[in-house]
């Protein structure tokens, strides 16, 4: 396999009233083509900004991109040019937002709006453009698409509208998606229905995914790989078999524990992660989540770096080993 | 088993739709449509699903913020329609709320102190000032925030501290039940523990009772006593919280429990689906028979043609369907 994006030390930060907060802080990961990676954590742990600075969409100018470099096979997307960075979004990189009702433009119809795209993009006559649109409607599963391309978004249902939203993303043919919580505002039911459309789809037409969750039941059943963010940062990274079965980072392990599972006996107490989620503009010194670990010893005042555990797992915790030891016993 | 606190006999709410000052009412939505169940002092009732099952009106209705269409709603052997407002008054203290959304439940002008005494001043259950500060204090402790934070604003507290804040003000009126409505679906997946963790305290240190609404199965199973089960507008079915989980006699249950993921790719990677078709139909237009039969993986003719009854098909577990 051969890696289509790099993210390298990556940096995003944004100018509040309170200060500068670091809402990426240096960070590295990769998906490969074809691959579905995830990335994992909290509201405010910086997995939308990492989407929205591979697009280069952070809000200037109080959000900036500091540093790092993000090669998309072989390019570095903050090297382009605006009328280069175009070509790529949508073309090469596709996005699928949280919330269909306010990413669809309200006042054109569904038509309009996947084939303008086409027509930018593909340089499609509008006849090939209506074409290529009902074929993508139909692609994801909306019946009667030739009707449906002169509604509108308030015509169609949650569930539809996020349908809509995929197939605008696979329009151009891109080679990756980022899809930022895809199906977080969607019913249980309809969840399911999204997801395996979507597994299925970037299955069939090769497309990379990265998804940025929450939802720790969604990346076991969905991701290849996993990125784990905590106070922008990444505090671990496994493939997911592996940092289910073994987590080596404090967090990872929390957030595991404290989830209840329908495929278990019912425990009488959950087990919750003490504290508070981080306040990104008074962060301690060293590891942002030491407050709240139950490991945390001397050390960690000093900001532990994500090194290799076994292979192909790092994570950033000064007493990683420690941790197997206790779940091994 | 301990006496009967809440009893709702076949529950129905219907907002007309249109009917405004332009134009002529086409029409009803059957939010809630003949939901009946029992709720025992000190028990934990669950009510799940999806949005637009009813399950949120259904609450609302018990709490009096809406009025239901027909029915009854009998709060410790008292019908909440037959009461005056003064009396109403008295019974609107014992039944309590606590909100999904910490952040807009919360009044941003005032300090938490203020948001707690406010309540127990206007129903005179702490009169004297300096007490009311005491009460405020404790209740604060009493959810595992600190005295200071009286003094804070809303906005100066995290998300699962305004939360426990929305706990306290529930508190301050000593109720008997408290109407949870997705009290954790809008927190932190670390901090959703801690509030379920507080929510089993207090039930046990104050024999508190709850309607606990939530779409989350695994939270729901977590918490509750007994589940119930809501499409569109109807109870489809009710039980022990074992019998739901363990033999769920519903399709639409069954469908619910295999749509959730398992935290675990090793357990995911061989775990059979049933992914159900569609999406659920319009309240303003219900389908005839069971409502569930469109989506039904199992349904027969019979089940278009005709209503099945919530019926009890072994001791205490009621399913409404033709084949259970």
């Amino acid at each position: 396999m051969t890696t289509l994006l790099q993210v390298r030390n990556l940096k995003t930060t944004f100018l509040t009233s309170a200060g500068v907060v670091r809402a990426v802080d240096g960070v590295s990961w990769d998906v490969e083509e074809g691959e579905t990676v995830a990335l994992v954590g909290e509201s405010g742990c910086g997995k939308s900004v990492s989407a929205l600075s591979i697009m280069r969409l952070v809000a200037e100018p109080a959000g900036r991109i500091e540093g790092g470099e993000i090669l998309y096979k072989g390019r570095d997307l903050l090297r382009l040019s605006e009328p280069e960075m175009r070509r790529v979004r949508g073309r090469e990189i596709a996005m699928v937002f949280q919330e269909p009702m306010t990413s669809l433009n309200p006042v054109l119809t569904i038509g309009r709006q996947l084939t303008e795209g086409l027509e930018i993009h593909m340089q499609m006559s509008p006849v090939q453009a209506r074409a290529r649109a009902i074929e993508l409607l139909g692609m994801v599963g909306i019946p009667d698409p030739a009707r449906r391309l002169a509604q509108y978004p308030h015509h169609f249902s949650g569930g539809m509208r996020q349908r809509m939203m995929i197939a605008m993303a696979l329009a151009c043919n891109p080679s990756l998606i980022l899809a930022d919580e895809p199906t977080t505002a969607l019913d249980v039911t309809i969840q399911a229905q999204i997801l395996e459309l979507m597994r299925d789809l970037a299955r069939r037409l090769g497309v990379a995914m990265l998804i940025i969750t929450h939802n720790l039941g969604v990346v076991a059943r969905y991701a290849d790989r996993v990125n784990v963010m905590y106070a922008g940062r990444i505090i671990e990274q496994a493939d997911a078999r592996e940092i289910y079965a073994n987590p080596r980072h404090p967090y990872t392990l929390g957030l595991l524990r404290s989830v209840p599972r329908l495929d278990e006996p019912r425990r009488a107490r959950l087990d919750p992660i003490q504290g508070q989620p981080p306040d990104l503009t008074r962060l301690p010194p060293g590891c942002a989540f030491s407050p709240r670990c139950a490991y945390r010893v001397e050390r960690c005042s000093e900001a532990p770096a994500l090194e290799s555990v076994a292979t192909g797992h790092r994570s950033a915790c000064w007493e990683a080993m420690r941790l197997v030891k206790q779940l091994a016993a | 088993m301990s006496e009967v606190l809440l009893e709702v006999e076949n529950l129905v709410k219907h907002f007309p739709v249109g009917g405004g000052v332009l134009s002529r009412q086409s029409g009803v939505v059957r939010a809630v449509d003949g939901v009946s169940f029992t709720l025992r002092r000190g028990e934990t009732l669950g009510l799940v699903g999806e949005s637009g099952c009813g399950k949120t009106t259904t609450g609302r209705c018990i709490l009096q913020l809406e009025r239901p269409t027909s029915g009854r709603i009998l709060f410790e052997g008292i019908d909440l329609a037959a009461i005056s407002a003064a009396e109403l008054r008295a019974v609107r203290r014992r039944v309590q709320v606590i909100f999904q959304d910490p952040y807009s439940s919360l009044n941003p002008r005032m300090t938490i102190g203020q948001i707690l005494a406010e309540p127990l001043q206007v129903h005179g259950i702490v009169r004297e000032r300096t007490a009311r500060q005491g009460r405020v204090e404790e209740l604060l402790v009493q959810v595992g925030l600190a005295p200071q934070h009286a003094r804070r604003y809303p906005h100066q507290l995290s998300g699962g501290q305004r939360q426990r804040v929305g706990i306290a003000r529930a508190l301050a009126m000593e109720p008997a039940l408290i109407v949870c409505d997705e009290p954790v679906s809008a927190l932190d997946v670390s901090i959703q523990a801690q509030i379920i963790n507080l929510l089993e305290d207090l039930q046990r240190r104050l024999g508190l009772t709850y309607l606990f609404i939530a779409h989350d199965l695994s939270v729901v199973r977590h918490i509750s006593d007994r589940v119930a089960v809501m499409y569109l507008g109807k109870i489809v079915e009710i039980t022990d919280r074992t019998a739901l989980y363990e033999e769920p006699r519903h399709p639409y249950t069954r469908a619910l429990l295999s749509a959730v993921p398992i935290p675990d790719p090793a357990v995911e990677e061989t775990r059979e689906r049933t992914v159900l078709r569609g999406e659920v139909p319009s309240a303003l237009n219900p389908p005839p028979g069971c409502v569930f039969h469109p989506r039904c993986p199992i349904a027969v003719a019979r089940c278009s043609a005709e209503v099945p009854a919530l019926r009890e098909i072994r001791p205490t577990h009621w399913s409404a369907c033709h084949l259970a």
